[in-house]
């Protein structure tokens, strides 16, 4: 319903996370430069806490040690009793939802930031966990309107059974960020900068809106995720093929019915079998062989989002 | 140059009777352990009369997607570490590299495997190189860089005295890396591995004519030789505070100049080179961070060979 304004409380507590994969530099990188020396992202009014949410797997340059952390938010394990028994990334979570949330409560952050890296060729993208967030859908119309010309995608992630339970998901507005492509354990400096650009401009959104600023109603282009598409394997699980070098660092293009897909070791073309076009992304992500995913469908849709301002008391 | 190469006397080379190929010594650097596997599935066991071995020599690395266990396989492959006795202590990769020594060696003998090519890949925009340790491999730089027009090829020589060399290849009578980049640890990308495919096709169908009594002409070749390496600036606590200027990221031997940007501080220095006209590789190689290496700089030399035939028994 676009007439009415929706009313949100002023954003006064903001997290920025980096490390909850331990080997996707540019978060690691950018949240220990912010922990030493805050200048650049304070805002006034506003309390911003830059944070390494899985520091052992930062000193280890892995993804995590013992358990994915960015999957590790569910309500069971949240709630999980066990103390040091339970794997490391659980701890850790209960542990965040303690200093953040807890999640789903009012005590929760206002707005968490998640900063991650690829190996897919993704560009800037932001990443959403609804479609109904007013507040967010309007903090991503802003971040693309003042990143433009360059771009930045938004990818909505809805779906009943590909969701997940994030270390974002802590806070009233969870908000992924994901630039790539980047190898693990590598630092690049162009991926470096625009990271650093986007966060200053989603900062800059919190800031003008906790100074009163309305935002009229908006639409914002997502690319919903519809589909996760697995490597072909043979009994044992090895693949048996590879992203094929027509859909290799193609993310966000089409893919047609009957486009190539993947290739096998032997040099054979396996072909996109859908019904329709579709928007591939994570595109051979090196963290997503192990989940069973050569990539992601998604498809293009435009959603609308009503006029935010902050409540007056 | 190139006339006075073939005009140089015909050279008779001892035979190459059997191969080597190995992938996974870096567990995470895909494209061998996928060519390995694939030679291996297909029954790539000779080529003409040549006879072909193919060994997945780091396979708990490959199984844990780390580029080792306790230790660097590529490094363990000195006099000393091959022959110090085996203890309870005694690294994973340390024991595998003397079974790699008993199966493939020994290291230095007559019983040596008479040509062995290990494969590689690196985040650095590399291309695909052939890593040297003595010049006579270079005619199989030259073989490949005839007949490979998708990706560039060179050859780099390390000039390490064999009685100091530490990697796999050493082994063999004979051997070379082949090194491709770039690409992600953990990931396998299609077009580098077709290319690799490509390039080890071109070198046993070479070897198979060469055994049969074809002779090939002289020529010359340009090889970068390894000069130096110049690591990350860094704080007193080590850690480091500059990330590869955007002038040098992805531009491996690219001729560096004194006064050539090559870092970025993070607080938005730019530092620059001073010193000879060098050629940069491995530039930015995410394993090489941990050896305090940010990138490495060669000279470049071009190298005549004479016109060689195989020497009859």
């Amino acid at each position: 319903n676009n007439n009415n304004t929706a009313r949100f409380d002023a954003a006064r507590r903001v997290a920025i996370f980096g490390g909850t994969h331990g080997n996707e530099m540019s978060g690691v990188t950018l949240v220990n430069l912010w922990m030493q020396n805050s200048a650049e992202i304070q805002r006034k009014g506003l309390e911003i806490k830059p944070f390494i949410t899985n520091p052992k797997a930062v000193e280890k340059c892995v993804r995590y040690v013992d358990t994915d952390l960015n999957r590790a938010f569910t309500q069971e394990n949240l709630s999980a009793t066990g103390g040091d028994e339970l794997p490391y990334e659980v701890q850790r979570a209960q542990e965040i939802n303690r200093m953040f949330g807890p999640k789903g409560s009012a005590e929760a952050y206002d707005v968490i930031f998640d900063l991650h890296n690829t190996t897919s060729n993704m560009g800037c993208t932001l990443i959403l966990e609804s479609s109904k967030d007013a507040f967010n859908l309007q903090m991503m119309n802003y971040i693309k309107k003042a990143f433009a010309p360059a771009s930045c995608l938004v990818l909505l992630n809805e779906h009943p059974l590909l969701k997940y339970s994030t270390s974002r998901s802590v806070a009233k507005h969870p908000v992924g960020m994901e630039v790539g492509p980047q190898p693990q354990g590598v630092l690049r400096s162009n991926i470096f900068e625009a990271m650093r650009v986007i966060l200053k401009h989603a900062l800059d959104f919190i800031s003008l809106f906790n100074e009163g600023m309305e935002f009229p109603p908006c639409t914002v282009e997502v690319f919903r995720v519809l589909e996760r598409m697995d490597y072909p394997r043979d009994a044992n699980g090895n693949i048996i093929a590879m992203v094929h070098p027509n859909l290799q660092d193609c993310d966000w293009e089409p893919l047609n019915p009957g486009d190539p897909m993947f290739q096998t070791f032997d040099g054979k073309t396996i072909h996109y079998q859908g019904s329709s076009t579709v928007y591939p992304t994570f595109i051979n992500e090196a963290a997503y062989y192990e989940k069973q995913q050569a990539f992601v469908t998604t498809r293009r849709e435009t959603l609308a989002a009503s006029a935010i301002s902050k409540t007056t008391k | 140059l190139l006339y006075w190469a073939q005009q140089m006397e015909r050279t008779s080379v001892p035979p190459i009777h059997n191969v080597a190929i190995c992938g996974g010594t870096h567990g995470n650097e895909l494209t061998g352990v996928y060519i390995v596997r694939e030679m291996q599935k297909q029954k790539m066991e000779k080529a003409g009369s040549v006879s072909v071995t193919t060994v997945e020599t780091n396979p708990r690395a490959v199984a844990a997607g780390r580029r080792y266990t306790e230790m660097d396989l590529n490094r363990c492959f000195t006099d000393v570490l091959l022959s110090s006795p085996i203890t309870e202590s005694t690294p994973y990769e340390v024991r595998r590299a003397q079974e790699l020594n008993a199966q493939l060696g020994p290291k230095g003998s007559a019983e040596a495997v008479d040509l062995l090519i290990d494969l590689h890949n690196t985040t650095s925009n590399m291309g695909l190189c052939l890593i040297l340790l003595v010049i006579d491999s270079l005619y199989y730089t030259k073989i490949i860089e005839n007949n490979l027009s998708s990706v560039p090829v060179r050859a780099i020589q390390l000039d390490i005295p064999s009685s100091k060399a530490y990697s796999l290849e050493s082994v063999g009578k004979h051997g070379f890396a082949i090194e491709v980049g770039p690409q992600p640890n953990g990931v396998l990308r299609a077009d580098i591995f077709n290319v690799v495919k490509e390039a080890l096709d071109l070198t046993l169908q070479w070897l198979q004519k060469f055994s049969s009594g074809h002779s090939f002409e002289g020529g010359t070749v340009e090889a970068y030789t390894f000069v130096k390496s110049v690591d990350y600036p860094r704080d007193s606590a080590g850690k480091a505070t500059a990330v590869i200027h955007q002038n040098l990221q992805d531009n491996d031997f690219k001729l560096l100049r004194s006064g050539d940007p090559i870092f970025q501080t993070f607080s938005g220095d730019i530092l620059k080179y001073e010193g000879e006209d060098l050629y940069p590789f491995f530039v930015n190689e995410c394993a090489y961070y941990e050896k305090k290496i940010a990138f490495h700089l060669a000279q470049r030399k071009t190298y005549s060979f004479p016109p060689i035939s195989v020497k009859n028994d």
